[in-house]
């Protein structure tokens, strides 16, 4: 038997077809024109729009496109130039070699990048850099005080809320993060609220146990 | 810690609290982010390269343009097969072999996916913005992707043929009889850290890798080979694992793509596959078709077992798993015909994923078993244990060890199987029906070779180093544990060194063998180095010398050890197995068919638990991998152009944490002493097998309907 429609895309075999996978022209300057004539005059930066309108070399232009980004990041203060399309996740783990928030999709599906922004859990990797410009951001390094883990570390290590631990920095965060929502009453709202994060390895059982403890514990989190 | 060990009683060992027990080793490092896994080694001069896949299932690349992603920003070099230097190990290997994927090697597209280009840039997002400029132009071929449409192409792989046990085909004149057909579609490893490497060449001749890996010396290996350099020239890292279940069994085509990379640019290279490569790129549990025959005498006596199976594999590699061997080994059976053919299509390689083999064939095995039971209308667990092999049906040997029966009776006690009901459909709770399924799993108790250095430092502690990976399991939390009870030192006073290829040999992680092969090593090293003590001190020593001021004595900074060891005669004369059984209690609601999990019990007998809080939690997981095998899991490939459709965690699911319930692990906790010196087996791969039939086994009891073609959706009950 044969597959239905299997040269759906190419024609026939022994046909010779052509793809063209890419846009006619799909340079930077090009978006960047279009944008600035269409609507995102006001999100793109001006000196790179400038450049491209003035047909600057694509080289040449990339040095405008960076822009100031000013956040906190475990309590230290952090100034750096990022282009507007890095993420939180890749300026934290590329730029600032803060490697304990992990990318386990880069779609804000699995919950591997979990941090706190201004004390509620986001995505890192559906975060642009520029958005958290001036706020402060947590992440897993931060979390402990000094040498002395915070209780929720503390209670994954006790109930073993994890084996291979990528997706644990991440699970660490949302559940800090759950309990500080309110959403950590029942085991059932505890499950429902960890969703967000996959753990491969099946570790929720143990991870909605160490929940339990630090809420139950009266710990402030 | 051989008849006289010191024993955890059941009573502690079986709590189901996960609280109980030594903490992991590396568990501090985990829970605070400072554990670097492969592609976190950010190392200096680092580049980033990305890699641009097929779009079509097969044909050739008739041209790539790479001029805007060469004049994009940032960009260093863009590859394809047209300007790549070729590893000398894919020049002077046999064209026409079957093997890995030789990256940009030749035109060939061998699946969707295949890479055609890699782009260096000195930046993640330039490297990925430049890879989307890259145009690939092919002549397509007809492509063939489906299992379905394309059976009648399957043949038996070379190493595998058919099996038979007596008389062919007489389960068909038996009183009471099943023939079913069983199908489970491709499902993926999709360990959460994504495949990554980083690459250096730190002299022509000389290279260094931060790789995910399953076994450092086996990608030492292959990388040497590829590269056709000296093996010790090539140093392999790869201390934290983020999960694998076997995807990092091999090295795949992106690691020696970054490692080409690497040499033209002259610089290190970082490279991620995406999530949407894992579907694709790292292998995969293959789409596998089952057939079984089965009858029994009235009183429930097995007559035989018919068991066919194909499954899935690539057009360059003959991936075979064997599912239907389990059907040779599980019950005492006189009349057993197994056939397992693979089927070669345009799609990437398979490879070995938790429970390969069993995991499938029980599926079908431990479902025909169950509608047998209601056949005949002997409860599931009885007609178990009326066809219960007291040695092996296969080659006649006695076990090593084997207490099933023990293992079924804690099971169906915790699980409260008295409440089960014979008739399906026929109990309802709040609105929703409740099932309750059984199912058994049974993988092979391997012992390799493996070394470990074992040495005792002047401040008293103690140094174990082997080549071994820890993809999860928590090899160097047990490892530490049989090192300080050998010894008879506190836990915090041992070091386990490992994912480092400089080190002594140890097995890749894989096959359930780690805890059996280096533990054993672990603990014939450590009798070593106490006797090494014993012959310092002289006038036969003392059972349990104080270490630190032997060697202050002898002005000794340390002393050590190398251990290499093996499996010996034992295994002619033993059948070697562990064993599993999956209990599952659920509920369906009637109406939209939703399934809720209410309780879920593992039992396994493989011998000695070495690491009481690390082996519940193997079990835990693997149970819930074998749950997403059952209800959720399934690889959707669009035919008409040979992709992977759903290749993300929003499409394909895995089980989430509201999906699982608590679930408890039990021990049958037995030393099997017949398979090495510290009566431990493995227990990842039996945690998994089964648990699909336990599954849907349970629906069948709450509902009446059975489910044979996996996942258990609710469209398919309602």
């Amino acid at each position: 038997m044969e597959d239905k429609n299997a040269n759906f895309v190419s024609g026939a075999p022994g046909e010779e077809p052509e793809i063209d996978l890419g846009p006619k022209d799909n340079s930077r300057r090009t978006f960047l024109k279009q944008s600035a004539l269409i609507t995102a005059v006001a999100l793109a930066p001006a000196p790179a729009v400038k450049a491209a309108e003035m047909h600057f070399d694509e080289r040449v232009a990339e040095a405008f496109e960076k822009m100031p980004l000013k956040m906190e990041v475990n309590g230290v203060a952090k100034s750096l130039m990022v282009e507007p399309r890095s993420t939180l996740l890749d300026i934290l783990r590329e730029q600032l070699d803060l490697t304990g928030t992990k990318k386990g999709c880069d779609y804000g599906q699995c919950g591997a990048c979990t941090v706190h922004v201004d004390g509620h859990r986001v995505n890192a990797c559906l975060t642009l850099g520029i958005m958290v410009n001036g706020k402060k951001v947590t992440t897993i390094e931060g979390l402990a005080k000094g040498e002395v883990l915070h209780p929720m570390q503390e209670a994954f290590l006790k109930h073993d809320g994890f084996q291979c631990g990528y997706c644990t920095p991440g699970q660490i965060m949302s559940a800090v993060a759950c309990i500080r929502e309110g959403h950590a009453n029942t085991e059932m709202e505890i499950r429902e609220y960890m969703s967000g994060n996959i753990c491969r390895c099946g570790a929720y059982p143990n991870i909605v146990n160490a929940i339990q403890e630090v809420k139950g514990g009266g710990f402030v989190v | 810690m051989t008849n006289d060990a010191k024993q955890m009683t059941n009573d502690k060992l079986n709590k189901p609290s996960s609280s109980d027990g030594m903490k992991r080793v590396d568990g501090r490092l985990k829970v605070t982010g400072a554990a670097r896994y492969s592609a976190e080694f950010n190392v200096k001069g680092i580049a980033y390269g990305v890699l641009v896949g097929s779009t079509i299932a097969k044909g050739t690349v008739k041209s790539v343009d790479t001029k805007m992603a060469e004049s994009a920003p940032g960009v260093l070099a863009a590859i394809t097969h047209f300007n790549c230097p070729k590893p000398p190990g894919y020049q002077s290997a046999d064209p026409n072999a079957k093997g890995p994927v030789k990256v940009f090697f030749d035109d060939k597209i061998l699946y969707n996916g295949h890479p055609v280009a890699l782009v260096v840039a000195d930046t993640f997002e330039r490297a990925t913005y430049a890879a989307s400029l890259v145009k690939a132009q092919y002549v397509a071929e007809k492509h063939h992707t489906s299992l379905k449409d394309n059976m009648a192409n399957a043949v038996s792989p070379h190493d595998d043929g058919e099996y038979k046990r007596s008389i062919v085909d007489a389960w068909q004149s038996a009183p009471i009889k099943v023939e079913q057909e069983y199908t489970l579609p491709s499902e993926v490893h999709n360990p959460m850290e994504l495949h990554g490497i980083v690459a250096r060449w730190d002299a022509a001749d000389k290279i260094t890798v931060w790789t995910k890996t399953q076994g450092v010396k086996d990608t030492q290996n292959t990388i040497s080979q590829t590269f056709k350099i000296p093996l010790d020239n090539v140093q392999v890292n790869s201390k934290f694992v983020g999960g694998a279940f076997g995807s990092a069994l091999q090295v795949w085509a992106h690691e020696i793509a970054a490692l080409i990379g690497a040499k033209v640019v002259k610089r290190p290279v970082k490279l991620i596959l995406t999530r949407a490569d894992m579907f694709t790129s790292v292998g995969y549990r293959p789409h596998t078709w089952q057939k079984i025959g089965i009858g029994a005498t009235a009183d429930g006596k097995l007559v035989g077992i018919s068991h066919q199976a194909v499954g899935q594999t690539s057009t360059y590699e003959d991936f075979a798993e064997g599912p239907a061997d389990v059907s040779r080994q599980v019950y005492a059976c006189p009349n057993v015909s197994t056939s397992n053919k693979i089927l070669s299509l345009d799609v990437g390689s398979p490879i070995w994923m938790r429970g390969p083999g069993p995991a499938t064939g029980t599926f079908a095995l431990e479902s025909a078993m169950d509608e047998l039971s209601y056949a005949l209308n002997i409860d599931p667990i009885e007609l178990r244990l009326r066809n219960y092999a007291e040695t092996d049906p296969e080659s006649g040997k006695p076990f090593s060890g084997k207490n099933l029966r023990e293992a079924y009776k804690m099971g169906a006690e915790n699980i409260g199987w008295s409440d089960r009901s014979p008739k399906p459909g026929s109990v309802m709770k709040d609105g929703w029906l409740v099932g309750y399924g059984v199912s058994g799993g049974i993988f092979g108790a391997d012992r390799e070779p493996a070394t470990v250095k074992a040495t005792m430092m002047a401040d008293g502690t103690l140094i174990l180093q082997t080549a071994v990976s820890d993809i999860g399991p928590g090899t160097a939390t047990a490892m530490v544990s049989i090192g300080a009870e050998t010894m008879g030192i506190p836990v915090d006073r041992v070091k386990f060194d490992l994912g480092d290829s400089s080190l002594p040999p140890a097995p890749q992680q894989g096959g359930s063998t780690i805890t059996s092969s280096v533990g054993s090593a672990v603990y014939m090293a450590c009798n070593d180095l106490k006797e090494k003590f014993q012959q310092l001190i002289g006038n036969g020593g003392t059972n349990k010398p104080d270490y630190v001021k032997v060697l202050k004595q002898h002005n000794l900074p340390k002393l050590e050890v190398t251990t290499a060891s093996q499996a010996g005669k034992e295994v002619d004369k033993y059948a070697m197995y562990s064993w599993s059984v999956h209990f599952i209690k659920l509920m369906v609601n009637p109406a939209t068919g939703v399934i809720r999990l209410d309780k879920v019990t593992c039992v396994a007998d493989s011998g000695r638990i070495i690491s009481p809080k690390t082996a519940r939690s193997q079990v835990v997981g693997g149970a819930i991998m074998g749950i997403g095998m059952a209800l959720t899991e399934e690889t959707v490939i669009d035919h008409r152009y040979g992709k992977v459709v759903n290749s993300n965690f929003a499409d394909y699911h895995v089980p989430v944490n509201a999906d699982i319930p608590q679930i408890d692990a039990l021990f049958v906790n037995k030393p099997d002493l017949n398979i090495n010196p510290i009566g431990a087996k493995g227990i990842a791969e039996i945690a998994t097998i089964g648990m699909a039939a336990a599954v849907t086994n349970a629906v069948y009891n709450a509902t009446g309907k059975r489910v044979r073609d996996l996942p258990v959706t609710p469209d398919k009950l309602v």
